[in-house]
């Protein structure tokens, strides 16, 4: 019978953890937004500083931008799995596997026969069956996603080896369309920028005003509980995973139109950057919290660094250094303004 | 008041070793302490006793150190004290076995009873040493036959919490708090429990035990004090002197009593909405047989664990059914489907609020749009202000309070909590509601309101169950009532027809000692 008054009890425990009504407004997402966007500007003024004007121009804050762009439309994906409850390690290998299948010699003879979007096409096929592969097996076969991604990161990799047989596919002549339009520039900012902007603002309505973002915060807050109330988790979870899959199908066509190649050595390490962006931006990696907005700051945080470091001629290794320990820092300080509310 | 012990009798006993004064300790709603006093002597067993929510579990919390009181004050050997941390505690000579045993399943019997202070020199665990030392222990208490070798996951509750115990001593322990210890044990093992006790109490250690059985009280215990919804109604009354009828009249007489709304004088219009044929679950429960009516309330009666809970949720297809139907309005319903169940028009108020029926950090809204989102969107897009208007309008016609649509539902009390998931599915129009435990972790004084809505519910026609295992709820709020035992409806009569003692006899039937 005391059972139950341990539960009294443990509930008791439960709303003890309410937050404190002033500190809780750093906990809010737009406080934690508001103080991601201080480290991004504390970020632009050391650039500035150590750079000057090669850092403080239009040009470069496009390039910065062009920087994000890839990346960021892997991290909007990843942002809706990790809030689901999941994480995907193997975005980085579909980017690869989809930039070879859409730069093959037929692929590309298809599309110079018909159109060159048969190479969006492809891409972003490919890049979906490899979700839902992902998807079905996490939800129906009831693999861990960390190791069932993990499984697909190894598989992807190896098939886009054998496809392209390690080599470097050129995108030809033949489909300069698709350069061109990817390369465009519109109202002078980058194609690709827009396209990652576009997907960032879709991003945000799908998960703030429809019911697949709401069940996507349901399902990873408390999948018990949104499986009581009557939502399909299991398909909800295959739909995250297709989602990211279809962003890592966009991501390979911008880097495609970026190089003119498709490699199995494209999108390499994706993963970390798109997790990295997105923990930064204060999403839960235990899934039920996170904005795209966070998202999105996180990964021009990144950007900004990586496009600092490499005006001020420091090399890839130091920015690594430096990228684990922003890590590190924005991790330690999301956990103190959480317990600091907490008490 | 405080008359000598009928415990054994060393130099030691007489001593005050805590005591604690006006300890008063508040959570967001609830005021779960309300100025407890209680003083425990070295070498004497002491008991706790009050019935469900009288504040045993939180006060044994404060003394173990994982709560802090809001006010009052804590004295240890004479001196005051405060248990800031559940290390402090230990450092004190503290140590609490929950029912709820908190062994790591994966480790030896050895690790477990070392875990935090492993006998080690320079970081390296002496596996030699450490198995010796536990097999004294374990020798101590009357169990050499565990092995310190054996994995804990594979011992039986009794000896897990012999290991439990043995940890407690591997400590320099003062004072021992046993939070219902009976409950896993057989006869045989209470008995052996009472062997250890004594001879712990002989060695000047202080015993606080907490227990629902009389009988055990009066075998083991030298003083008792009795809580009641927060306060000490008595302390240190010796147990041989406290005839049973006191004790019972101090743990009763509740400061409110339940309200239950008036039956009509005819439930419903007598259309079967819900019927259940045969309904098993392997290794569960089988052949249960249910019928509700629209406008019926149908309650299930039955000891924790005697599977009232997973017979509503294979009901509501939360868990598949191996054998069996579930027709609702004359649909059969697939087996294992909720959303199927949803559709059909069943809703399920889950015994687990927090972990299983809210999003606690969601906002109320979204708590009670959560099952019929599809009426908020067009194309998938939602209108959150008309999910809103429409929450507001529930929350407002069932009172929740604090008032507030946007705030996160882990800010409200238990009863409005409850409130909400029940406003879930008053949004979809539900046919058939199914609650399990529905006035667990609500205060007393909401629980009338909540029973009044049960009732209005009813009222429109929809087909209510209700589990609970207290069975005056299930009497008082029920039309009719099943009583199940052992995964197994036993009987099932009109609620005018059987009264508490019945029902007792029904459930316990087996377990009753002479």
């Amino acid at each position: 019978m005391s059972q139950d008054s341990a539960r009294v009890e443990r509930a008791a425990l439960d709303s003890e953890r309410e937050p404190n009504p002033v500190l809780g407004v750093l906990r809010t997402s737009v406080g934690r937004n508001a103080g991601l966007v201080v480290a991004l500007l504390l970020i632009c003024v050391v650039g500035a500083i150590t750079a000057g004007d090669r850092f403080s121009s239009t040009d470069n804050a496009l390039t910065i931008l062009r920087l994000a762009a890839t990346i960021g439309v892997v991290s909007i994906g990843m942002t809706f799995v990790i809030i689901g409850g999941g994480i995907d390690l193997s975005v980085g290998a579909i980017v690869a596997l989809s930039s070879v299948w859409c730069t093959t010699l037929a692929t590309q003879q298809m599309a110079e026969d018909t159109h060159w979007i048969v190479m969006v096409g492809v891409a972003l096929l490919v890049g979906a069956g490899c979700g839902l592969v992902n998807g079905l097996l996490i939800a129906y076969g009831n693999i861990v996603p960390f190791i069932m991604t993990l499984a697909m990161l190894a598989s992807a990799r190896g098939l886009a080896e054998i496809i392209s047989d390690k080599k470097t596919q050129i995108v030809g002549s033949g489909v300069s369309g698709f350069k061109d339009f990817f390369n465009k520039d519109v109202l002078g900012v980058d194609v690709q920028i827009w396209l990652f902007a576009l997907v960032a603002v879709v991003g945000w309505i799908l998960l703030n005003r429809t019911t697949f973002g709401r069940r996507t915060v349901a399902v990873g807050g408390n999948p018990e509980a949104a499986r009581l109330a009557g939502i399909d988790v299991k398909r909800h979870t295959v739909y995250l995973y297709v989602l990211i899959g279809v962003c890592c199908g966009i991501a390979a066509v911008m880097l495609v139109a970026k190089t003119y190649t498709g490699s199995s050595t494209h999108g390499n390490l994706y993963e970390l950057d798109a997790i990295a962006a997105v923990v930064i931006g204060g999403t839960l990696l235990t899934g039920g919290r996170g904005t795209i907005v966070g998202t999105v700051l996180g990964v021009l945080i990144f950007s900004t660094l990586t496009n600092i470091f490499i005006l001020n001629n420091r090399s890839f290794s130091e920015q690594s250094l430096f990228k684990g320990a922003i890590i590190v820092a924005a991790v330690l300080l999301q956990q103190r303004l959480a317990s600091r509310s907490n008490t | 008041m405080t008359s000598p012990t009928t415990g054994p009798t060393t130099g030691s006993v007489g001593t005050a070793l805590l005591q604690m004064t006006g300890i008063v300790k508040e959570f967001p709603g609830v005021r779960a302490l309300d100025g407890v006093d209680l003083d425990v002597r070295a070498g004497e067993v002491h008991c706790l006793l009050g019935q469900n929510g009288a504040g045993k579990s939180t006060l044994i919390k404060v003394l173990s150190g994982f709560h802090q009181p809001d006010a009052g004050t804590i004295t240890w050997d004479g001196q005051v004290t405060s248990l800031s941390t559940p290390a402090r505690a230990i450092e004190h000579g503290v140590a609490t076995i929950y029912q709820e045993l908190d062994l790591v399943p994966h480790l030896d019997v050895a690790e477990n009873i070392f875990l935090g202070h492993e006998v080690s020199v320079a970081g390296i665990t002496q596996r030699g040493r450490a198995h010796q030392q536990a097999r004294e222990l374990l020798g101590r208490l009357g169990h050499s036959e565990i092995s310190p070798t054996r994995l804990v996951g594979s011992l039986p509750p009794a000896a897990q919490q012999i290991v439990s115990m043995a940890r407690a001593l591997s400590h320099d322990t003062r004072l021992l708090v046993l939070d219902e210890p009976s409950a896993v044990l057989d006869q045989e093992e209470v008995k052996n429990l009472f062997r250890v006790i004594r001879g712990l109490t002989a060695e000047g250690v202080a015993v606080v035990y907490i227990s629902h059985r009389l009988e055990e009280i009066r075998e083991i215990g030298d003083r008792l004090t009795v809580l009641k919804d927060g306060r000490t109604v008595a302390t240190g009354l010796a147990v041989a002197d406290t005839p049973t009828a006191e004790l019972i009249r101090l743990m009763t007489g509740r400061s409110i009593e339940y309200v239950f709304p008036p039956r009509p004088e005819q439930p419903g219009d007598g259309r079967p909405v819900l019927e259940v044929r045969d309904l098993g679950l392997a290794g569960v429960f089988t052949g249960v047989d249910l019928t509700v009516h629209a406008g019926e309330i149908v309650g299930l009666a039955g000891l924790v664990g005697a599977g009232r809970s997973e017979i509503i949720e294979t009901v509501y297809g939360a868990r598949r059914a191996s054998s069996g139907t579930v027709t609702v309005d004359g649909k059969k319903l697939r087996r294992g489907s909720v959303q199927q169940a949803v559709r059909a028009g069943m809703g399920l108020a889950p015994e687990e609020r927090k972990s299983q029926g809210l999003l606690l950090d969601e906002a109320v809204f979204k708590n009670i749009t959560v099952s019929s989102m599809g009426r908020f969107a067009r194309l998938g897009f939602l209108d959150s202000g008309e999910e809103r208007r429409r929450a507001t309008e529930l929350t407002e016609s069932l009172d929740v309070r604090p008032a507030g649509v946007t705030r996160a539902a882990r800010t409200l009390s238990g009863g409005n909590q409850q409130k909400i998931v029940l406003a879930r599915w008053l949004m979809r129009d539900c046919r058939v509601l199914l609650l399990d435990e529905p006035t667990r972790g609500v205060d007393v004084g909401a629980r009338s309101e909540i029973y009044q809505l049960i009732r209005s519910l009813a009222g429109r026609g929809v087909a209510v169950v209700v589990v609970s295992s207290e069975i005056e709820e299930v009497l008082g709020l029920a039309d009719r009532v099943l009583v199940v035992r052992e995964g197994e409806v036993v009987h099932e009569a009109a609620a005018t027809a059987i009264d508490e003692a019945g029902v007792l006899d029904l459930i316990m039937e087996r377990k009753v000692p002479a």
